[in-house]
């Protein structure tokens, strides 16, 4: 057992680090506040190769680990949860799903510059009456001469307004559930297809979010991807891999928590000392930097079973569901710990509480990590 | 134009530096080692002369196996090679000679080194290469032109800039300012990673005897929490003011 970051790993770390510091974190309360999705940001995080970190140079990545990944993700979360957010759906679910169960020809036409950073790519899974449940799916896509044609609506879609390619599921064989249901590569302004970022949200508010309208979306056969019948069962994978992702947003939130908390409490002073020398500010201290601590544990391990190709689905379960709340319980103590000042948007620390709240929501709720996880004990 | 920049792996200035039992050195356990900041000016600088001149860059530190990292670091930034030289270097002058003599081997057209290294604060190396070598050397460089014959640079002297002419080959010292070093991109790193990193040993005919030998070494005493005046009305204030920095602080 080696829990050492491998020195490259920890490269990856500072670089991460240093660009998220002066690349990402100014403005980050701005673009919070006026909800603004900066895809100039993203434009430099194509450049440095932040956008196919774990992708084979090959297709346009850099080549790097899962492990490297996931530790991007959290440095970049850490300054900002809403590009972290973006950056994860972009990499773990769009590239992901490419990756995993593109075609020779996908691969080249979409994941290469999406690697490269050249557009980003969406997942769009979620539907008005298909959330936890897959299997209320409406969207049908009607095979056609040559293709499918594409009808219904998709909700809360990350990056989808801004995305080059998005991937959307689609029931094609009504009446055999979930093994119905067939994904495919819908590319930006395919007629018909209409994103919109009209989400006001509570948080991860510099993150796009859109519901995509489809009205008679006709694409060709070889935009379908992961095999039909596949689109939801082919894509677990995926999803898997994408559990680690937020676990990691879920590290960067808890870690920005704690440092903020330690570096207030070192600074505010209340009955003649410091509260940092209050031993009840202590202990919330020491839980969070335990959680962070077990949160990025377990978010790696996860990220790490997937580089050594072991079963990873429990583990990031486990990941995701912990570092998630974890992130809550760190913003919320951090905001404590801030007193008054904890609650006005002057510090950081409410919109740590607001960002992580969707961890606990997105991707599988924290509900689903639970019936997930408790399957993997066997439990029916 | 071929480069060489030195480099120098440093102990990150943020973290907490504990000296070692014997006193002399610093306890490396849990410290986190990084490029010297200056250093990371010398690379880029090396980089674009090479992006506007052509050639090569090759970066060389003199360490352990430890010190790879540094050199990893830069040829994620886009070194081509990395030469880690082996020595029994213990002060400057001798840590010199052993780069001194390597760099005669390499033949480049202009060594770029880091103004100062941030761990001992030292600033001889980059200027004792350029003595053993006999080249022009140019220091605390915040600008630089080069044509094929020479160049001239920019120094931050007192209150202004100086600017200088010399020929090639030269030794040249980075400082702040002199650009803005660009991140190791990801891909970079991979790469970075695949890289053989050469290994030359200078024995001790060559590095010689040290002339400085360290003693001791203190980590600067804590100092006392500041003095807040407050409940009190603004002569009142002004007044306990100038006492304290008479009497106690012995200011005024
Ligand atoms: C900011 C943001 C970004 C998103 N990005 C994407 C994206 O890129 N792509 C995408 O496809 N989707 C995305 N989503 C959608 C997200 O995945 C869903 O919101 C999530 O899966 C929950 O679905 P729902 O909102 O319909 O809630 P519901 O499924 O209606 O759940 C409501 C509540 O019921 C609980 N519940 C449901 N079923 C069960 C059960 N069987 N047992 C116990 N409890 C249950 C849930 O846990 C939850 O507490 C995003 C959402 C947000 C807010
Ligand atoms: C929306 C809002 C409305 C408000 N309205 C009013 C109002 O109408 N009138 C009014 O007078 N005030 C009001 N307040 C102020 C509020 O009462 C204070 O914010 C609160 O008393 C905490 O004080 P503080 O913010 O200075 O935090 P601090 O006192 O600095 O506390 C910071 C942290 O240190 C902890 N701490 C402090 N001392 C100790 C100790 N000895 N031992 C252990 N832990 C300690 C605290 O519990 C907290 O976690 C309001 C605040 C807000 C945000």
């Amino acid at each position: 057992m080696d829990f050492a970051l491998a020195p490259e790993d920890r490269m990856v770390a500072e670089t991460v680090r240093d660009f998220a510091q002066t690349e990402i974190a100014p403005g980050a309360a701005e673009r919070d506040r006026d909800g603004i999705f900066d895809l100039e940001i993203f434009r430099k995080m194509g450049e440095l190769g932040l956008l196919g970190l774990p992708i084979a140079e090959r297709y346009g990545g850099a080549g790097g680990t899962y492990l490297q990944y996931a530790i991007a993700v959290e440095e970049v979360s850490r300054v900002c949860a809403s590009t972290g957010l973006s950056f994860a759906a972009h990499v773990s679910l769009g590239v992901g799903s490419l990756n995993l169960l593109g075609s020779e020809q996908q691969k080249e036409r979409y994941l290469v510059p999406a690697a490269r950073g050249e557009f980003l790519a969406a997942f769009g899974l979620t539907e008005p009456g298909a959330g936890s449940d897959a299997g209320g799916t409406r969207t049908v896509a009607r095979a056609v001469e040559g293709g499918f044609v594409l009808s219904g609506a998709k909700s809360f879609i990350t990056n989808a307004v801004s995305a080059g390619v998005t991937v959307v599921t689609a029931v094609t064989d009504p009446g055999k559930g979930t093994r119905g249901i067939t994904a495919f590569l819908v590319p930006r302004g395919t007629e018909g297809f209409h994103p919109s970022a009209a989400y006001d949200k509570m948080g991860m508010r510099a993150s796009e979010t859109a519901e995509i309208e489809l009205r008679d979306v006709f694409v060709p056969d070889d935009a379908m991807i992961g095999g039909r019948g596949e689109g939801l069962h082919g894509f677990l994978e995926v999803l898997d891999a994408g559990r680690i992702s937020i676990g990691a947003i879920g590290v960067g939130i808890a870690q920005a928590s704690l440092d903020a908390s330690l570096r207030y409490a070192g600074e505010r002073e209340q009955f003649g000392s410091k509260i940092g020398s209050f031993q009840a500010i202590q202990f919330k201290l020491a839980d969070m930097a335990m959680e962070v601590e077990m949160a990025r544990t377990l978010v790696q391990k996860a990220a790490w079973l997937k580089d050594q190709h072991q079963p990873f689905g429990q583990v990031s379960a486990m990941a995701k569901l912990f570092a998630s709340e974890a992130a809550m319980r760190a913003a919320s103590q951090a905001i404590q710990i801030h007193g008054g000042s904890g609650y006005i948007r002057e510090y950081p620390v409410e919109r740590y509480l607001r960002d992580a709240k969707l961890l606990e929501i997105g991707e599988g709720t924290s509900e689903i990590q639970r019936l997930v996880i408790a399957r993997g004990l066997g439990l029916r | 134009m071929n480069v060489v920049v030195l480099v120098k792996q440093v102990p990150d200035t943020a973290t907490r530096i504990k000296v070692s039992s014997g006193g002399v050195e610093i306890d490396p356990r849990g410290v986190n080692y990084v490029m010297n900041p200056y250093d990371e000016f010398a690379v880029e600088e090396a980089l674009r002369v090479k992006e506007l001149h052509g050639g090569q860059v090759t970066v060389l530190t003199v360490g352990g196996e430890k010190a790879d990292e540094a050199l990893r670091t830069a040829l994620a930034m886009g070194a081509d090679e990395a030469v880690r030289v082996s020595a029994d270097a213990k002060d400057p002058l001798t840590t010199a000679r052993a780069i001194a003599s390597v760099v005669r081997e390499l033949g480049p057209d202009l060594v770029i080194a880091g103004k100062q290294a941030v761990d001992d604060d030292q600033g001889q190396v980059g200027s004792l290469v350029a003595a053993l070598l006999d080249w022009p050397q140019v220091t605390v460089v915040t600008e630089l032109e080069l044509s094929p014959e020479g160049g001239v640079a920019e120094r931050e002297v007192e209150g202004g800039v100086e600017v200088v002419e010399f020929s090639l080959p030269a030794v040249l010292t980075a400082q702040k300012g002199l650009n803005e070093p660009r991140y190791a991109s990801l891909p970079g790193i991979m790469k970075a990673k695949r890289k053989e990193i050469r290994q030359v040993a200078v024995d001790a005919a060559v590095t010689g005897e040290p002339v400085l030998r360290t003693t001791a070494l203190h980590v600067p005493e804590e100092r006392s929490a500041g003095i807040i005046l407050r409940d009190m009305d603004a002569a009142a204030l002004a007044k306990e003011l100038v006492r304290l920095l008479h009497e106690e602080a012995k200011l005024i």
